[in-house]
């Protein structure tokens, strides 16, 4: 079991791969300048992404045209994007993904995600915490579902989604069960969001044609907590590359004569960083690794983990980078933006914790 | 507590100040004015110069009371570096004439002022700075550059800091300067914030010429002049008498009570830790002004800006994880050129991106553990080997 906490040889390449269309392709000065345009997602970045390097079919089986692999290279990709800010909706359309394959006769939706055809999004609030889905306001006609129903219509609205503004296809959860929608016959409007890089959308369902995928919300609450692991390593990543920011500054830019990076009052909070990023790769590694009953703990503890890790690595790149870091043409502000949005996507650290308190049985009171 | 004959004494003071000046009928800034002249603007001040020489804990009861009586303020926001750090320092260190000149349209908000401090190679080392004055007749030509200038595009006057002897250690060399804002050679850039505005500027100085009667402190003596600026700056940001749950605690309190979706029973010990630390520091504050002379605030005043910044910083963060979903949305990203520091009107994104400032502006939280380490508790500094060199053969 320790063997799956490192990485394999093949996890390496994909890292590699996904690393050179990053740096080539997404620095983080085109990162910026794109977060105040029409078009906050990088479509050709996404394209390159998913079908040039395949990480829009990761998961899908290699008979429906995907990867066949599982949601640790999915992580690998996940911390490569993190370490880049990357505009592109990897993590809406892994989530959409690992909820299609636990539904039977997806293959067609599959096969087009795969192919680059179709992106898809579930329609939830980011901030959903998974096993909390239920909280939706969409309603359905008609109402109780029947197997096979190809012409519901939905109703309603879901606001904060992640990743659905650039996608074609969104899984909408509504009254207990999930639907099929296109996203051309909904409205979408995109939300100022606080990370700029990940912009939400509020969804407005009036009358719009759904094709029922499935009854009742365990699928889903099952996504949810594949795609919280995956962030993890997200967080991670993110985590990974304001240290080496931060590092690199504190050695070059002098103060009193003196690298500033030679204070102890820096040095040290530097390396219990490094100890704590040590740790959440460990920790992320493990959440998309572990199975059955482990599966819910190593996720809550990943969440729990990481998101701290991330939001202090980017908490600390802007306190040491001192005026420059608080400044919009240094890239520390995108990081920080994203690492506190995602401590608050999937419920935030303390819900996490609260949920593993049950899961491990240590009871509040 | 001021002797309640003192606080009695003052309350009808301010009682037959407003009879005579009726605030709903009075241009405001005429009433400011008068307020100024009445020694009830700030009472600490000497007399003649908007005080009384009163113990700075009386200053709320009379903005409790002009505030009831409705009459107008200054608009203290706006004019907050002015307030905090410049009128103290011409207080200090101005002769008679700068201080007629200056402090009243200081204080009545007619003039904004920004600090000329920081540059591109001197922020927590500002005795490095770069900034030349040279003497030429009864003038001095100022060039350099600096920078994080908040405010300087609203600004009339600026406090400088500057070198005028490159030949003497660092610290030895400075000369501290009012500069006119809209003298010719001075050019000031937008400089954008993460919260998306652009509140503070880099300010280019290419052979601006000040006069000499300008100048605060004596030519070679600008750093401790410096050092009464910045002390004030952190008891202006972090001291102070405030009524309790005032500022971030009282967002979040505000939130927690009238909002019960928002209250999420992990985050419970979390706030209240955060309120008993808020209120720790408010009623340090509170000590601390009652201890203070006027300008002449010690090393407790970083502590106290410390704490301040923070604070601030852990319930901004609590803020957005209590709202959760609200928390991933911001009101403004767009370039705009702000007035003021709106940490109440704006939303709790922008609360938690600006607070990220506070750990930076008016001394770095590190410097300011270093000054209390050394200060107040004599630990040993840093081995330095820029303190006995001349500022022109510095390593840089
Ligand atoms: C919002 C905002 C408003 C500001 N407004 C003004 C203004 O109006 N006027 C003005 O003059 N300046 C202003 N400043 C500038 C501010 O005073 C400086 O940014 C600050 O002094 C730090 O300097 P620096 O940015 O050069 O960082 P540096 O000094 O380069 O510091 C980088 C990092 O090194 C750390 N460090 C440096 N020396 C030591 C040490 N000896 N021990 C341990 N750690 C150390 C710092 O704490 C920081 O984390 C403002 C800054 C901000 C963020």
């Amino acid at each position: 079991m320790s063997e799956e906490l490192l990485y394999s040889e093949p996890e390496d390449e994909l890292r590699a791969a996904v690393a050179d269309l990053l740096g080539a392709r997404a620095p983080w000065t085109e990162v910026l300048a794109r977060t105040e345009t029409a078009e906050p997602y990088d479509a050709d970045l996404w394209k390159a992404l998913g079908t040039g390097i395949g990480a829009a079919g990761l998961l899908v089986p290699e008979e429906l045209g995907g990867a066949g692999a599982s949601l640790r290279e999915a992580a690998v990709v996940a911390e490569e994007l993190g370490k880049a800010v990357a505009p592109v909706p990897f993590l809406g359309s892994l989530g959409a993904t690992a909820l299609l394959l636990a539904l039977p006769g997806c293959d067609a939706w599959l096969r087009r995600i795969a192919s680059g055809e179709q992106t898809a999004a579930v329609a939830i609030p980011f901030s959903t915490l998974p096993g909390n889905g239920r909280r939706n306001t969409v309603s359905v006609t008609p109402w109780p579902p029947k197997e096979g129903i190809t012409d519901a219509r939905l109703t309603g609205r879901v606001t904060g989604v992640a990743d659905a503004l650039p996608a074609d296809l969104l899984i909408v959860p509504a009254d207990g069960s999930l639907y099929a929608v296109q996203a051309a016959d909904v409205t979408r409007t995109a939300v100022t969001s606080l990370d700029m890089t990940r912009v939400l959308c509020d969804i407005e369902l009036d009358d719009a044609p759904g094709e029922l995928l499935a009854i009742g919300y365990s699928a889903l609450d099952d996504a949810l907590t594949a795609t919280a692991a995956v962030l993890a390593s997200e967080q991670l990543g993110l985590a990974e590359r304001c240290l080496a920011m931060t590092v690199e500054y504190v050695k070059t830019r002098h103060q009193f004569g003196r690298a500033v990076g030679s204070y102890q009052g820096l040095k040290h909070r530097l390396a219990q960083l490094w100890v704590q990023i040590a740790q959440a790769r460990a920790v992320a590694r493990h959440a998309v690794s572990a199975t059955g009953d482990e599966r819910a703990i190593a996720v809550a503890v990943a969440q729990a983990h990481c998101s701290t890790v991330a939001v202090l690595a980017a908490e600390e790149c802007v306190q040491m980078h001192g005026g420059i870091g608080f400044t919009w043409e240094h890239p520390a502000h995108l990081y920080l933006k994203r690492a506190k949005s995602t401590s608050l996507a999937f419920g935030t650290a303390a819900r996490h914790r609260a949920r593993l308190a049950e899961l491990v049985a240590l009871p509040p009171s | 507590m001021p002797p309640l004959t003192t606080q009695h004494d003052l309350e009808n003071q301010i009682h037959d100040f407003l009879a005579a000046h009726d605030p709903s009928a009075t241009d405001p800034l005429d009433f400011l004015r008068a307020r100024f002249d009445a020694g009830l603007a700030w009472l600490h001040y000497p007399p003649g110069l908007g005080g009384q020489s009163l113990p700075r804990g009386l200053q709320p009861v009379a903005e409790q009371a002009f505030a009831a009586a409705g009459a107008p303020d200054n608009n203290p926001r706006r004019i907050g570096i002015g307030l905090g750090m410049a009128a103290p320092t011409i207080l200090a260190f101005g002769t008679d004439e700068q201080k007629e000149r200056w402090l009243r349209p200081l204080w009545c908000g007619e003039e904004v002022w920004c600090q000329l401090f920081s540059e591109p190679g001197a922020g927590s080392d500002l005795a490095a700075l770069a900034t030349r004055a040279v003497r030429d007749g009864d003038d001095w030509v100022v060039t350099g550059q600096k920078v994080w200038t908040s405010m300087a595009h609203e600004a009339r006057w600026a406090i400088l800091v500057t070198r005028t002897d490159p030949d003497v250690p660092k610290h030895q060399g400075m000369t501290y300067f009012v500069l006119d804002m809209t003298a010719p050679g001075v050019e000031v850039r937008p400089l954008r914030q993460i919260t998306g505005e652009a509140e503070f500027n880099e300010v280019f100085l290419t052979g601006v010429r000040v006069p000499d009667a300008h100048r605060l402190g004596a030519v070679g003596d600008g750093w401790r002049v410096a050092q009464t600026t910045l002390m004030n700056e952190r008891v202006a940001i972090g001291g102070g008498a405030a009524p309790r749950e005032a500022g971030m605690i009282g967002i979040l309190a505000e939130a927690w009570r009238t909002r019960p979706e928002v209250r999420e029973p992990a985050l419970h010990d979390r706030l209240m830790t955060l309120w008993v630390a808020a209120e720790a520091a408010r009623l340090t504050g509170l000590r601390l002004s009652a201890q203070l002379a006027a300008g002449q605030p010690g090393p407790e005043g970083s502590a106290a800006k410390y704490a301040f910044a923070t604070l601030n910083q852990q319930l901004s963060g609590l803020e957005l994880e209590l709202l959760g979903e609200e928390g991933l949305r911001y009101d403004d990203w767009t370039m705009r050129r702000p007035d003021t520091v709106d940490f109440v009107g704006r939303s709790p994104g922008y609360r938690y991106l600006r607070a990220k400032g506070n750990s930076i502006e008016g001394g770095t939280s590190e410097i300011l553990l270093n000054i209390i380490a050394e200060r107040v508790l004599g630990l040993p500094g840093e081995i330095r080997a820029d303190k006995d060199v001349a500022w022109k053969d510095l390593p840089r």
